[in-house]
């Protein structure tokens, strides 16, 4: 049953890394858009992406470090003590940059929804980065188990851990540029979508050059994983790779028509998931490699089968309640409200070029 | 290291304290904000009513801000379990987290529904949005319980079997979530989250009344939420009279520092405010004569016997600062819920026998300040629940030192994290009130706030669509 229970944590993490890991990269291409007046236009798009569904995303976070508590009671000891240090920024970095975003939609003056914004968008880079580090420490073996703290510096100041932040940087502001293409074509908003294709396209080959780094790091810093990589997770890394070669190539193939790429979308998700896949499987069947075993840290039975029900009774009951938010969503029927605009306009009003959504053709008549 | 590692047990438990206190000053706005706006809601499609269906909308939007800001709030708490106690965690994290594994389940929906009822306003049907909300009402519900049934384990350790080493080896997740102490703190906690909320969202537009806003508009923001709280709280004296006894029998302890009795005794007297001096005797306070017994059990009025702190080892009950803190939080507990209770009599009886709310300017500023006093309430009954449990944090069976973290720099966490929130709270506030007054300015420009289209109630102008909204983004807000 611990192997059960390992792999509904693995699924909350990959769901974590592909909804809310866009989220954060959102945050990235908000931080780096440029000055109020540029920027407002990607920035009103992210709003309007992001806004109906980060808080959902969010919960995958929550979800997944309760059932690493409660279904591996010792890994979770093991990392928070160690790993102190980056988790309790990682925590301010998630304040920061939720309360930024909501901040910045409730308000139209333009200096304050600066201020905020800049909150939200720099935080959206340190807490994927503080996340990726505690990957990389783990991965490493970097957290002992048994209730003694590792270093509380080097353990996540070191190569696999910059490397793991960076690419969860990466990663991320890849996915959120795949998305942000989509919803730009969704708006009928042409310049969007050349505007995030060719940040798409650098995003991938940014995350791409991450990763071939990350292997000659792990080589050298991470030979577990490493190992594992190499022999049993080696068809996950080699799908990573095919999904994010064919998304990049859909991507720069958009470049010709004004047809923007329609199947990067599922390409990139692929190739992230499979990638923290890979991870998870290089690393099987130690939680904390090579100290704590999956079986080592489980919880009694009945916890693990409690976990599992929940996760059942989640699958039944929070899965369609997904799929309606997410399918409303990707079918305009949850505009941004009037009265909260992204500064100059909100999403409605952009500057020339920009289609209004069709707003008008609303079903509620 | 060195230098900067400090003691971690006293700032892990203040930081811990801090940011739960800052929490649940959020949650009864998540938990009772829903519901009052559903009732606005359900009013503004029955009845027609255009000042009730503004209401609704504008609530939904101020929910959106402190719904953002209870889950990072709350997410700071998740983190905080491993990072102050990994020791705890780690032990007991196999009972402890079941409660919690079935919290997320409502976290999840509420998340999922309060988005498509905030930013469903302008596409949906009127009644299918309705509905989109019904369900995060009963989240709220559930995710209190089951976050209460966490906490109750904590005061009341129950379902789980331990090895010779202490290690829980087996667990009866039914027996952890529904400990005895399980159904009065769920329910105590559930009518203090609309009794909070109502008085908290009422207390603004008492405000309003006062400085002369007496439209319908304003005084439906009052009405609405007034009576709710109102409802609430004669329920929440006559539950929390039951929690107290079920303290008496089951966590005496606790009770002899609610109680402020020293030494076992029948006849106890009731202490108002009082404390214990440096000999642990009570000094000063007003006692009421045999008072504390009658209550702990009406029946053997005051031959009944209260346990005295005297009657636990020195290092298993409150210390005497603990208790005195544990004494003054109940006095402000139940002193405010008396107040309030008047207050909701008054309300009672203004509408018994005039069918209208109370008039005097009095009656409105003593509204305008309920709000606060509930939320010190509610403060204060968790301080009696916590503290009162010290020093265990498991009762009985793990003490809060052996739980900490070793880590010696949390009292710099601390620093950062007072700091954080306090901005936070101010900006928070300062949020809040420039969304307010755009409504306001937006109120005395045009009607272009049309929810549900031109479908909506009483056949309102025209769809106004961002686009052509006359706002003046310099000039409002702040
Ligand atoms: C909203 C305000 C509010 C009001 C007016 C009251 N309470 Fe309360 N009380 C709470 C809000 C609260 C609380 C914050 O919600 C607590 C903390 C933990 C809990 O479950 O409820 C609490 C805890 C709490 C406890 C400790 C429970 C435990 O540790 O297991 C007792 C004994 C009482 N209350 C008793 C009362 C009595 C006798 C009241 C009035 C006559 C009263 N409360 C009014
Ligand atoms: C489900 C809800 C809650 C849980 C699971 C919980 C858990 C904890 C834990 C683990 C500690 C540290 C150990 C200890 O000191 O006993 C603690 C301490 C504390 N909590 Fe709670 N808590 C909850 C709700 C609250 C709330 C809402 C408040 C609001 C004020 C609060 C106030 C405190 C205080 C004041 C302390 C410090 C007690 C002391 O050390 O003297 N708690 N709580
Ligand atoms: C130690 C205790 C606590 C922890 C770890 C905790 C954790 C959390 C987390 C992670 C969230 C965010 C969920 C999301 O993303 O939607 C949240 C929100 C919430 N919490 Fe807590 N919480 C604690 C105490 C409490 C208490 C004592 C209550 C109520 C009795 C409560 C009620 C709520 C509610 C209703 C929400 C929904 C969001 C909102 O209303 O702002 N929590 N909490």
């Amino acid at each position: 049953m611990d192997e059960a229970v390992a792999v509904a944590l693995f699924l909350a993490v990959t769901a974590y890394a592909v909804l809310a890991g866009a989220d954060l990269g959102a945050g990235f291409w908000d931080l780096v858009a440029g000055g109020a007046d540029r920027g407002a236009r990607p920035r009103a798009l992210i709003d309007h992406a992001i806004g109906p569904v980060w808080e959902a995303n969010h919960v995958w976070l929550i979800f997944a470090l309760v059932v690493l508590w409660t279904a591996f009671p010792e890994a979770f000891a093991s990392i928070t003590l160690t790993l102190f240090v980056p988790l309790t920024l990682v925590a301010l970095g998630i304040v920061l940059r939720g309360a930024g975003f909501a901040f910045r939609k409730s308000l139209v003056r333009t200096s304050e929804r600066r201020a905020f914004g800049a909150l939200f968008a720099t935080s959206s880079v340190l807490v994927p980065y503080g996340m990726g580090a505690v990957a990389g420490a783990i991965a490493s073996g970097r957290v002992p188990a048994g209730g003694e703290a590792g270093d509380p510096v080097t353990s996540w100041v070191n190569p696999t851990s910059v490397v793991g932040g960076v690419l969860a940087v990466a990663a991320g502001a890849y996915l959120a540029a795949v998305y942000l293409v989509w919803d730009a074509r969704r708006l009928a908003d042409d310049a969007a979508v050349e505007y995030f294709r060719r940040r798409a396209v650098g995003a991938a080959v940014a995350a791409g050059a991450t990763a071939c780094a990350g292997v000659v790091v792990l080589r050298a810093d991470a030979r577990y994983v490493f190992d594992g990589m190499a022999a049993r997770a080696l068809p996950l890394v080699a799908l990573s790779a095919l999904g994010g070669l064919g998304s990049l190539a859909l991507l720069v193939r958009g470049a010709a028509g004004s047809r923007a790429p329609r199947g990067a979308r599922l390409l990139a998700v692929g190739a992230v998931a499979s990638i923290v896949w890979g991870w998870g499987v290089a690393q099987w069947p130690y939680l904390l490699p090579t100290d704590l075993r999956v079986s080592e840290a489980a919880a009694p039975s009945a916890t693990l089968a409690t976990v599992l029900v929940v996760f059942g009774v989640a699958a039944v009951v929070i899965g369609p309640a997904l799929a309606l938010l997410y399918a409303l969503d990707q079918r305009s029927l949850l505009p941004d409200e009037p009265d909260a605009p992204g500064a100059p306009g909100g999403p409605a009003a952009g500057p020339p070029g920009r289609r209004r959504p069709p707003a008008r053709a609303a079903p509620g008549r | 290291m060195g230098l900067l590692a400090v003691d971690p047990v006293p700032w892990a438990r203040a930081q811990m304290a801090f940011t739960l206190a800052a929490h649940i000053i959020l949650v009864p706005l998540g938990v009772a904000w829903a519901c009052m706006t559903l009732i606005a809601n359900w009013r503004a499609i029955r009845r027609d009513d255009r000042d009730a269906l503004v209401l609704a909308q504008r609530w939904s939007k101020y929910m959106a801000v402190t719904f953002a800001v209870g889950a990072v709030t709350g997410t700071v708490l998740t983190f905080e379990f491993g990072l102050l106690w990994p020791r705890f965690m780690g032990r007991w994290g196999a009972a402890f987290g079941i409660p919690f594994a079935v919290e997320g389940l409502f976290f999840f929906t509420e998340a999922i529904f309060i988005a498509l009822y905030i930013f469903g306003w302008k596409r949906l049907r009127p009644w299918p949005h309705f509905w989109t909300g019904v369900p995060i009402v009963v989240a709220g519900i559930g995710g209190t319980l089951s976050v209460i049934a966490a906490n109750a384990w904590m005061n009341e350790p129950d379902g789980f079997t331990l090895n010779r080493a202490g290690e829980v080896v087996d667990v009866d997740p039914v027996d952890v979530f529904f400990t005895d102490a399980w159904p009065y703190e769920a329910s105590h906690m559930l009518v203090a989250a609309y009794l909070v909320g109502g008085f908290l969202v009422a207390s603004v537009y008492a405000v309003g009344l006062l400085r002369g806003r007496r439209d319908r508009y304003h005084r439906l923001g009052f009405l609405i939420p007034f009576t709710v709280a109102a409802v609430a709280t004669p329920i929440q004296m006559m539950v929390g009279d039951t929690v107290a006894r079920w303290v008496y029998e089951n966590e005496p302890a606790k009770f002899a520092a609610i109680e402020l009795v020293p030494e076992t005794d029948s006849d106890v007297p009731e202490t108002l405010l009082g404390r214990l001096d440096a000999d642990g005797d009570v000094e000063g306070g007003i006692a009421i004569p045999g008072l504390a017994s009658i209550l702990s059990d009406p029946s053997e009025g005051t031959s009944t016997v209260v346990q005295g702190l005297d009657a636990f080892p020195a290092d298993e009950r409150p210390t005497r600062r603990e208790a005195n803190t544990v004494h003054l939080a109940w006095d402000v507990m139940v002193g405010i819920g008396t107040l309030l209770s008047l207050l909701s009599a008054w309300y009672a009886l203004a509408w018994i026998v005039r069918r209208d709310m109370p008039r005097s300017r009095l009656f409105l500023r003593a509204a305008a300040g309920a709000g606060v006093a509930a939320v010190l309430a509610m403060e204060a009954g968790w301080v009696v629940t916590e503290v009162g449990r010290q020093p265990w944090i498991v009762r009985g069976h793990m003490k809060v030192e052996d739980a900490a973290t070793t880590n010696g720099g949390v009292w710099i966490t601390f620093l950062v994290v007072v700091a954080v929130y306090l901005a936070l709270a101010v900006a928070l506030v300062l949020v809040l009130r420039a969304m307010s007054r755009r409504f306001r300015r937006q109120d005395e420009l045009v009607d272009t706030d049309v929810p549900y289209g031109p479908r909506g109630p009483r056949g309102v102008g025209a769809d106004a669509p961002a686009a052509e909204e006359p706002e003046e983004p310099e000039r409002v807000g702040g």
